[in-house]
């Protein structure tokens, strides 16, 4: 790890994130509030996002993949740990020095219906941030209506409310304000899971030309393995605050590592009835369990049909396997013992995991 | 109505009005139910699916509501003699007893469809007590039977829990069992997995499945995921702008499916079974306008293949299909289907420019 912002590859890492932790106090007590608990929202995470690549974060609800693109965005304080934005540090630089760089990393928002506001029209919606940037007022409109064109709205669009636009509709002009500053950066909170599958088709597809016209990184935030993969370059899995697996997107649905990323992908139904007959399953039983008081060892465990002692005891270190792929497991399935052996601990393993790789047996 | 068949769906229109005009929600929808299979009613928001199967419940009832057509409920348990209930024309009171009892149903956000303030377990008591001549103590032990039989942990201490110390799967469980705790010949079940994780989701589908089995119950299950669909039905009525446009068993439909509208939603899902596609195949365009539904096809303003025969409205009857039971609202001949629904080597949805 450097200090620097590059990467172990020797590329610059539009976003690096080390050691994150984001834990929110549980208060109890009837005159003073004793902090009680600690719910462990993310809990050390650390990865790289190269510029114009796309990073999936999937996972199940309450395993903290929105929190950590909130305090990506400083939306929320982070508890420990750093967040660097093209070489800078941001989780310590006063709210004066931080907005500059709000230009540069913007939010797409899960629900089109609550993410704009209903009494104002779409050219205020859009036109907000150019205004609160700076922008003079008579260019404002031009640019609106180029941001509309760009998203594939009209700009007769410009003096309407929200409510006047479907769900996919909202969605893109969510897209355009995002756009509006013109940022590197894109935060894509389940942009598609409130749509219809239909109309989620036509947004990736959009978000795809925007990659390759604007040159945007994103991070798409999903919560199964579907979607996330038509957009992704890597997909981190996550699971209650902690990284189990990071992959290039391909090979994390050829080659699944991590027992729980096997059993994501297990649990996504197949549109085939005659596949979904033959598939063999393995179901995955019970719930997440409660991040006020986590799992000892690897969180997983509790649910993992391959767990053993080692995994009530100690936390696997994120271990890094050829081709960038990364998983934080003890026992690691469809790896040979070759690639056991020549694997090495990731520096972006939590620094509570243990020192102890995988053994090949 | 056909011996075998717990519900028959006749003709049933639904309208709406409203300050911006009338709403056509449901436009002319049959269909049947026999005991023990599962119908799924597909379609995106907006196609009626939900209205469709509220209307059978009587939750759609409203001064600004009109309603047409017949649904037909066999009540007369096995043996029992009892007359069937038509449920459109049926009274409050007819309905209310049939309602719990006979047809159940489980929607998709548990959180709003429990009282907040009462504990589960009484909850399901109440049901239970409404519907069947049992004591106290008869009803809460039955209660405690079904939340232990969907699955819930140290059942008799968690009957005693409210809704909010339940996680979102275990409230959908619980639904569950208060809509078998009557052991319902009908049972419906709007979009019952949308609002829980996938891992959730399969547990939740698979109880489904093995009470139905239990109860022999058939059931309506309402949906946008094709892939849930492809899971656990036997049958599938495709929605759209407020009709049937096509409907046939399962695997009719996923593998010789004759309307341009199932080919859209068959090539618009991603799947994490095939190998990533350069552009995700979309249905162009937007759902129509109920209030001021097109012309002729539903489906014609966003249809690539729309020829002039489109501005007639389609009856819905076996066109291309195999066997009499698949039936569609499309003109386009059974040649014609067949070469066109081929895009990129799978069933999909032409883009509107390169089609002629």
């Amino acid at each position: 790890m450097s200090e620097n912002g590059v990467g172990e590859n020797g590329d610059q890492a539009l976003l690096r994130v080390e050691h994150l932790k984001q834990y929110f106090p549980v208060k109890a007590g009837v005159v003073f509030d004793r902090t009680v608990a600690q719910v462990h929202a993310v809990d050390d995470v650390s990865f790289d996002l190269e510029e114009g690549q796309t990073l999936g974060l999937v996972g199940e609800s309450g395993c903290g993949k929105t929190t950590l693109s909130r305090s990506l965005m400083r939306l929320i304080e982070p508890s420990d740990g750093t967040v660097a934005f093209a070489g800078q540090d941001v989780t310590h630089i006063s709210a004066r020095k931080m907005r500059p760089l709000r230009r540069e990393m913007q939010m797409v928002f899960q629900d089109p219906f609550a993410s704009l506001n209903p009494r104002k029209r779409i050219a205020q919606i859009i036109g907000a941030p150019l205004r609160l940037h700076g922008v003079p007022k008579a260019d404002i409109r031009e640019r609106v209506s180029a941001l509309l064109d760009r998203v594939g709205l009209q700009a007769e669009h410009l003096n309407r409310f929200p409510h006047e636009f479907s769900g996919g509709q909202r969605q893109r002009i969510g897209i355009a304000r995002a756009l509006a500053l013109e940022p590197k950066l894109i935060v894509l909170d389940e942009p598609v899971s409130a749509l219809d599958v239909s109309v989620q088709a036509q947004i990736i597809n959009l978000l795809d030309d925007l990659q390759d016209h604007l040159g945007l990184t994103y991070m798409f935030v999903a919560h199964d393995l579907s979607v996330v993969r038509h957009v992704s370059d890597r997909i981190a899995v996550m699971y209650l605050g902690k990284l189990m697996e990071v992959s290039p997107a391909e090979e994390l649905y050829t080659k699944p590592i991590h027992p729980y990323t096997e059993a994501l992908l297990a649990a996504v139904p197949v549109p085939d009835p005659r596949e979904n007959r033959a598939r063999k399953r393995v179901a995955v039983t019970g719930e997440p369990p409660n991040p006020i008081d986590p799992p000892r060892g690897c969180v997983f465990h509790p649910r993992c049909p391959h767990a053993t002692d080692v995994c009530h005891e100690v936390e696997p270190p994120l271990t890094r396997y050829g081709n960038g792929h990364l998983a934080a497991c003890h026992h690691p399935q469809r790896v040979s013992p070759d690639e056991i052996r020549a694997a090495e601990r990731s520096s972006q393993s939590p620094l509570s995991a243990g020192e102890e790789l995988p053994s090949p047996a | 109505m056909p011996a075998d068949a717990l519900l028959e769906v006749r003709d049933l229109h639904v309208s709406f009005r409203t300050e911006e005009g009338v709403i056509q929600a449901v436009d002319g929808v049959s269909f049947s139910l026999q005991r023990g299979e599962v119908l799924a009613v597909v379609g995106e928001s907006g196609s009626g699916k939900s209205v469709t199967v509220g209307t059978l419940m009587g939750l759609t009832r409203s001064p600004n509501a009109k309603f047409e057509g017949e649904a037909w409920l066999r009540t007369g348990r096995d043996g029992d003699g009892g007359d069937d209930l038509e449920l459109i024309g049926a009274g409050d009171e007819q309905l209310r007893r049939v309602r719990g009892d006979q047809i159940a149903m489980i929607f998709q956000d548990p959180m709003t469809s429990l009282n907040p303030v009462q504990r589960v377990g009484d909850q399901i008591v109440e049901q239970v007590q409404a519907h069947r001549d049992l004591g106290e103590s008869e009803a809460r032990n039955r209660a405690v039977e079904m939340l232990d039989r969907v699955g819930i942990p140290r059942a008799a201490e968690r009957a005693r829990s409210y809704p909010h110390e339940f996680s979102g799967g275990m409230r959908q469980r619980a639904m569950i069992a208060m809509a078998f705790s009557c052991e319902p010949d009908v049972l419906i079940a709007d979009e019952p997995t949308t609002a829980l994780d996938v891992t959730i989701q399969a547990q939740i589908l698979r109880q489904i499945s093995e009470m139905r089995e239990e109860a022999n119950a058939g059931v309506i299950l309402v949906t946008h995921d094709l892939g849930v669909v492809a899971e656990v039905a036997d049958r599938i009525a495709v929605m759209y702008g407020g009709q049937i446009v096509e409907h046939g068993t399962i695997d009719e439909l996923f593998y010789d499916p004759q309307h341009p509208y199932t080919w859209g939603l068959l090539g618009s899902i991603a799947r994490v079974d095939r190998d990533r596609p350069e552009r995700l195949p979309a249905i162009e365009g937007l759902p129509p306008s109920l209030s001021d539904p097109p012309e002729g096809c539903r489906f014609r303003p966003r249809c690539p293949h729309a020829f002039e025969a489109c501005h007639r409205l389609p009856a819905l009857e076996r066109r291309g299909g195999q066997s009499p039971e698949h039936v569609d609202r499309c003109f386009l001949s059974p040649d014609e289907k067949h070469s066109l629904r081929e895009v990129g080597g799978q069933v999909g949805l032409a883009a509107r420019s390169t089609a002629a």
